[in-house]
């Protein structure tokens, strides 16, 4: 194997990705299972001459990171799921004040302070905004070390370029193990281009000074600063729908998985095939937005569906809305920390198609 | 070929830096690789135990549920086993400290030493990369030959001393299956 392909931990992966990505300003707070990644950023941020802050508090770190955005540089925060809770107040302000930024939940299981073994039961509240108000944020899924890190560092330009944060959903289990993972380019700061609509600066520039604000009290005014953002939210999605399909085509059954638990299916895909059991594996790469068309399309051909999750069922319903009532879908999930196993899945497949 | 291997002991006998560098061994010999620990809060005397994948196409679930290869470094360790080795797979175990085997008919048991081979050789702290060694002859998943420039790389250089150490444990460790 190519030297140039380095063993390491899903956090530091990230972080590591981030720091090539142009992140000039990290702020965090400590959290199990994703304290590797603010450790990375602690000891490899300052060398680089870039800003590192332990904040006293999650909403602390995620308003340091709206304060950064505002002035145009590249921002990130990180937590697990109950410090993913506490930002959700500065993350709907990052949205109202159409700031780019970069947010990484390497989630942990609920609800309450839950337990710190892998989940993915923050569907919900990743997918359909988190805090108060009409908004999305971008949503991407890794399902490996490698994917943890492109994602991440594909994360800051998707961001810059819609002006929407970008969350990066792990779990624990993606942010624990170690994998090799071949890292993307350093990318300089200083060459990335000048955002017009930045904070400050204006004296230097010899301009008006810009105004970065989530806040409007004149109802017709922030109605239509709403409905303009949806607009936006429509050529997102148009153009970011992300997904991977695994022998889908002649599938009697698709398995519809992200993260970890697409690697589980994936392996009873493997399984059920050596075994003449025709399964295919549909895997979201963006949840936000949701790739609802191709699944309605699958659905219209017949197929049927197995929603596989590390929670009670979350994604599950958005499969229900992209299918529409065209096709079986039927869900197997854990929770609690509790990550399905190959066998398990399978046995799940096996049992609904006897039915 | 995949290998899939589950490594159970106690904190402080090396399970962790075991599968570490099991895996590291085998991205220098193109395979593809997850590691991903389980261990206690404790420092010393907690459960330590990994899930070790290694193989030449992409590996889908991290975790091992039904093991190739299953490492017994403590006897607390031995239900663990039973319960995850795949039928008709290897166990290897610790016989310093495991008194009794897994109840495993079906399994091929190899009993190895590493304690009195570690202290043989100069260290009981090495009992870790006797087995490593043993996992390598049994299963041959994992051939071990760029070991010495994998230790060079993650030993900083004045402790570049205990390399002969560990390349003689992982030897005594292939010599004892």
């Amino acid at each position: 194997m190519a030297d140039d392909i380095r063993l390491m931990k899903g956090n530091e992966a990230i972080g590591e990705a981030a720091i090539r990505a142009g992140c000039v300003a990290y702020f965090g707070y400590p959290i199990t299972p994703q304290n590797e990644l603010t450790a990375y950023m602690a000891a490899n941020m300052f060398p680089k001459g870039r800003t590192f802050i332990q904040a006293e508090s999650e909403t602390s770190a995620i308003n340091m990171v709206y304060g950064a955005a505002a002035t145009g540089a590249r921002a990130m925060t990180s937590s697990s799921s109950p410090g993913i809770s506490l930002k959700q107040e500065g993350i709907s302000y990052l949205c109202g004040a159409d700031l780019p930024a970069v947010i990484v939940n390497v989630a942990r299981s609920g609800p309450g302070l839950g337990g710190i073994s892998p989940s993915q039961g923050d569907y919900f509240q990743s997918t359909r905004g988190g805090g108060h108000g009409d908004y999305y944020t971008i949503v991407l899924a890794p399902k490996s070390v490698q994917e943890s890190a492109d994602l991440t560092y594909e994360a800051f330009a998707l961001s810059d370029k819609y002006r929407i944060p970008v969350l990066v959903l792990a779990d624990g289990l993606i942010g624990q193990m170690m994998e090799g993972v071949k890292l993307p380019a350093p990318i300089d700061p200083a060459s990335l281009p000048k955002k017009a609509w930045a904070a400050g600066r204006q004296a230097e520039e010899g301009r008006a000074p810009n105004h970065v604000s989530s806040m409007n009290l004149v109802p017709e005014e922030l109605e239509a600063l709403n409905i303009a953002r949806f607009k936006h939210y429509e050529t997102v999605k148009k153009e970011l729908c992300r997904y991977e399909e695994v022998q889908v085509e002649d599938a009697d059954i698709v398995l519809v998985a992200y993260g970890t638990s697409a690697r589980v299916s994936l392996g009873a895909l493997q399984a059920a095939r050596a075994m003449g059991v025709k399964v295919g594996l549909f895997r979201p790469i963006t949840l936000w937005p949701f790739p609802y068309d191709r699944l309605n399309a699958l659905a219209k051909r017949g197929k049927r569906f197995l929603a596989v999750e590390m929670s009670m069922g979350q994604m599950v319903e958005d499969v229900r809305l992209a299918t529409n009532g065209q096709a079986p879908v039927d869900f197997y999930g854990r929770c609690g920390g509790m990550v399905p196993s190959e066998e398990e899945v399978l046995a799940e497949v096996q049992r609904l198609l006897a039915r | 070929m995949i290998e899939k291997t589950y490594m159970a002991g106690f904190g402080g006998q090396g399970i962790i830096s075991l599968g570490q560098m099991w895996v590291y061994c085998a991205m220098k010999e193109g395979l593809q690789v997850t590691f991903f620990p389980a261990y206690g809060a404790e420092k010393r005397g907690g459960i330590a135990r990994a899930s070790v994948i290694v193989s030449d196409a992409e590996i889908a679930s991290p975790l091992v549920t039904k093991a190739h290869s299953v490492i017994v470094m403590s006897q607390d360790s031995v239900p663990i086993a039973e319960e995850i080795c795949a039928p008709g797979g290897v166990i290897l175990v610790n016989s310093s400290l495991v008194k009794a085997d897994p109840a495993r008919p079906d399994a091929r048991i190899i009993r190895v030493p590493c304690n009195e081979i570690a202290e043989r050789i100069g260290d009981v702290r090495i009992a870790n990369m006797v087995m490593m060694g043993a996992l390598s002859q049994a299963t041959g998943a994992v051939k071990l030959d760029h070991f010495e420039a994998v230790l060079k790389s993650f030993f900083p250089p004045a402790k570049h001393g205990l390399i002969p150490m560990n390349l003689a444990a992982v030897a005594a460790g292939r010599k004892a299956v």
